[in-house]
């Protein structure tokens, strides 16, 4: 395998168009994953996510524009950039006559991989995912987490330095849920990069290193978590609480930092750049004689900031 | 080369292991093979007892290697069944998209399916036709002699393999087992035609006839492999099920590549026509090759069999032909048009045949109208009329008629080769309409004006530049 710098991109994606007959599913999508790096692709229904994916496995053909992962083309090279990712896809369709063992091998076997290799590979993940007792048991008598996961563990079984996960925890009880986002934070630490389809945003938030919004096949922003956050919810907002009511704010904030509203003893602040701006604020409260007990950021959500950008492109405004 | 199989081979045995899971298809084919032979057997001999008597031993005789293809070909019928669960069955339960992640070829896939659902009916046929025999010999019946075996079993094998591959070829689009089975009726069919096609060659006990039928059965086997292998790809394996006619999608597809955003007929001819033509190259000379053949099989028709029975003279010939150009009695607008359409019928008819074969049967108008073409010149030849005679009344509208026949044949036999070749970045029905728009251009822009010419030329022309030779 090719070795990859820090920071160049696993997952490039070009102008990436698909259009089926007539319609238009994927519109000139550009995507840029770096290595070791996981990106969440959000979406609604019907946005293009798995249509993106299955582009990028080079299951299906562009209809234009270009891409490519762990460096091979998609078009052109397609069986090695196979061979370099392991996909979840959105429906597992296992084989119901196999048990886990057989079905594991069969797959490895695809992979060029010999039956003991495969079951080397495969325990560990298995019992990772708490499947080792079903070795033997057949794939029709799973239930739809269990499915799920042993999906997961066929898409990790050719140790793929590429992950493309279509809604990997859709059906799972929270614990596999768990385990599920605690995996892909080791396959991150193990210097993998992840490509996560999901409608999860807790999960999203959790384990995004990048995030991308798609909508009716466009992408509107790829960009950090924070930073998507700063754009489509303004600069971050932090709550000072002081140890005693105060009729009225002293004048003269320092530069960046805005009062958005007051109530006795508490007061909340837009501040930009709060890396270079919080030390100044703190330094002038002190200065003021105010009694800070606590001063920190306002918890917010991806799902807000992913909600107010669906809803804005809703209603006609157009995101720059 | 077996690197390159192995894939498959590992598709193929984890199908082979799921069927022998399924009681559904183990009784079948058990039955097929162990029971099934033992009453053909006795048929056989009922049968063998029965014409004895009446000293028929002829049709007895026969009947013996046809109930042996008969047990041959009910076990590879499950083959069918087989087929559509492994091709389709998979696309409807989504089991397919994993496989289409892996490194295989989008051929091993193919073959590896093909493998598990011929193999193992194959085997049982095989099975059961060795069960009969044996009975046979049990009974001490004359067993058919090796020449025949051999047919049965290449025959028995190749419409395994046919089957599967014609029910492969339509169904590509089906998303479900149930669309498929609809559309297997369109090889059922026509299999069971053959099949009483090839029973009546064996009664007729034309042996060389039945290898002639097997040759075309590989042939056609061929193709339907080549379509699958064509279109059974990764793009459109993940396509929609065509249920509903997108009929304003495929006009609108037809349209694009008709006008091809020509502003003007003239435009339209130098930008869209012209350019397309180049495209047409090979079919165009696989065209003009077959219409020498067809003017040699013409040619050779008349030298074989018209010659010894014909009895008039030159003189008659002669006179005959005088009558026939110079006959006044029709008008000869209407013979015109009579003509034009007389030709637009036998390429539409041609056009759709061709659709039907892949294009192999639309090359039929061409070679039956350079066949008569042969065969009227050389007729004339023998009954002496000279050489500008002859040109003269076959060429004036021969030269517009050929050229417009031969560019409609190679338009179909492309309209045919897209089934038979991937297209990429396009589905199998969108390149499909496309060609057809392209062959619809060039009817409209080329051989329709051609034959509307050559017409005119053949009704009004033709009779006074042959009369005047003639004379
Ligand atoms: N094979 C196909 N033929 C025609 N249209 C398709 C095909 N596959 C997907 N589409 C359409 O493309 C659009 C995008 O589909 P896609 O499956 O990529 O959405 P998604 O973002 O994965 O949605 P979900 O969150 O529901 O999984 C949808 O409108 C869908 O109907
Ligand atoms: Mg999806």
């Amino acid at each position: 395998m090719r070795g990859f710098p820090d920071g160049e991109s696993m997952i490039v994606a070009e102008e990436l168009t698909k259009i089926f007959d007539d319609f238009l599913a994927v519109d000139r999508i550009s995507l840029f994953v770096p290595s070791g790096k996981v990106m969440v692709l959000l979406g609604k229904n019907g946005a293009g996510k798995t249509t993106t994916v299955r582009m990028l496995t080079s299951i299906l053909r562009p209809s234009s524009g270009s891409a490519r992962v762990a460096g091979f083309d998609v078009v052109k090279q397609a069986e090695k950039v196979r061979a370099s990712v392991g996909v979840l896809t959105e429906h597992h369709g296992l084989y119901g006559r196999m048990n886990t063992e057989e079905y594991l091998q069969f797959f490895g076997s695809l992979y060029g991989l010999s039956a003991r290799e495969s079951m080397q590979r495969a325990v560990p993940l298995l019992e990772r995912f708490d499947l080792q007792v079903a070795r033997k048991k057949r794939l029709s008598e799973f239930s739809k987490g269990m499915r799920q996961k042993l999906a997961l563990v066929r898409a990790l079984l050719h140790d793929p330095p590429v992950l493309l996960l279509d809604e990997p925890t859709s059906a799972m009880d929270p614990e596999s849920a768990r385990s599920v986002r605690d995996a892909i934070v080791q396959l991150r630490k193990q210097g993998r990069t992840v490509l996560l389809c999901t409608h999860n945003l807790a999960e999203a938030e959790e384990l995004a290193d990048l995030v991308a919004i798609i909508h009716g096949g466009r992408i509107l922003i790829q960009e950090t978590p924070e930073k998507v956050k700063e754009i489509l919810l303004g600069a971050p907002e932090f709550e000072v609480k002081l140890a005693r009511p105060l009729d009225a704010w002293p004048s003269g904030l320092p530069a960046g930092v805005t009062l958005r509203e007051s109530d006795g003893d508490r007061a909340r602040f837009y501040i930009e750049s709060p890396a270079q701006t919080n030390p100044h604020f703190l330094r002038w409260m002190l200065e003021q004689h105010l009694e800070v007990i606590s001063f920190q950021e306002v918890p917010r959500s991806l799902e807000q900031a992913f909600l107010e950008l669906v809803k804005e492109r809703e209603s006609g405004e157009v995101y720059a | 080369m077996l690197d390159a199989v192995r894939p498959a081979l590992i598709i193929a045995r984890r199908e082979v292991r799921d069927q022998f899971r399924d009681w559904r298809i183990i009784f079948p084919i058990i039955g097929l093979t162990l029971v099934f032979p033992f009453i053909m057997n006795w048929t056989a001999q009922q049968m063998l007892g029965f014409t004895r008597e009446y000293g028929a031993t002829i049709v007895a005789d026969r009947l013996v290697p046809f109930l042996l293809m008969v047990v041959g070909f009910f076990p590879i019928s499950v083959s069918l069944v087989i087929a559509l669960e492994s091709f389709v069955g998979e696309k409807e339960r989504g089991s397919i998209e994993p496989l289409l992640n892996t490194p295989l070829k989008d051929w091993q896939l193919y073959l590896g399916k093909l493998l598990s659902s011929t193999v193992p009916p194959l085997v049982s046929s095989y099975l059961g036709m060795i069960v009969y025999l044996a009975g046979l010999m049990i009974r001490r019946i004359t067993i058919p002699e090796g020449g025949m075996l051999v047919q049965i079993v290449v025959l028995t094998t190749v419409q395994a393999v046919m089957m599967v591959a014609g029910a492969v070829a339509v169904s590509l689009q089906a998303t479900s087992v149930r669309s498929a089975n609809l559309l297997s009726s369109f090889i059922i069919i026509p299999t069971a035609f053959l099949i009483q096609w090839e029973a009546l060659v064996m009664f007729w006990g034309n042996q060389n006839l039945l290898w002639w039928v097997i040759v075309a059965v590989v042939i056609l086997t061929f193709l339907l492999v080549r379509v699958g292998v064509a279109h059974f790809q990764r793009e459109e394996l993940l396509g929609r099920d065509i249920d509903v006619l997108k009929l304003p999608w495929i006009w609108g597809v037809f349209r694009r590549n008709f006008t091809g955003h020509a502003r003007s007929v003239g435009d339209w001819y130098r930008q869209v026509l012209l350019r397309s033509l180049p495209r047409l190259t090979l079919p165009v000379l696989l065209s003009a090759g077959l219409a020498l053949a067809g003017i040699w099989a013409g040619i050779n028709l008349v030298d074989r069999f018209i010659v010894p029975t014909s009895s008039s003279t030159p003189e008659k010939f002669r006179e005959s032909l005088m009558q026939l150009f110079g006959a006044d009695s029709i008008n000869q607008w209407s013979l015109a048009r009579m003509i034009f359409f007389q030709n637009i019928r036998a390429l539409l008819i041609g056009m759709l045949l061709g659709v039907c074969s892949f294009g192999v049967l639309g090359v039929l108008p061409l070679f039956t109208t350079m066949g008569l073409a042969g065969a009227l010149g050389r007729a004339m030849v023998i009954k002496g009329l000279s050489l500008g005679t002859i040109l003269s009344s076959l060429l004036p509208h021969g030269v517009l008629e050929i050229p417009a026949v031969i560019l409609a044949t190679a338009a179909v036999l492309q309209l045919g080769a897209v089934l038979l070749t991937p297209t990429p970045g396009q589905t199998i029905g969108e390149a499909w309409v496309a060609a057809l728009a392209e062959w619809s251009r060039v009817m409209v822009g080329i051989v329709i004006p051609l034959l509307i010419l050559a017409a005119l030329v053949e009704a009004l022309l033709t009779p006074h530049i042959a009369l005047f030779f003639l004379q």
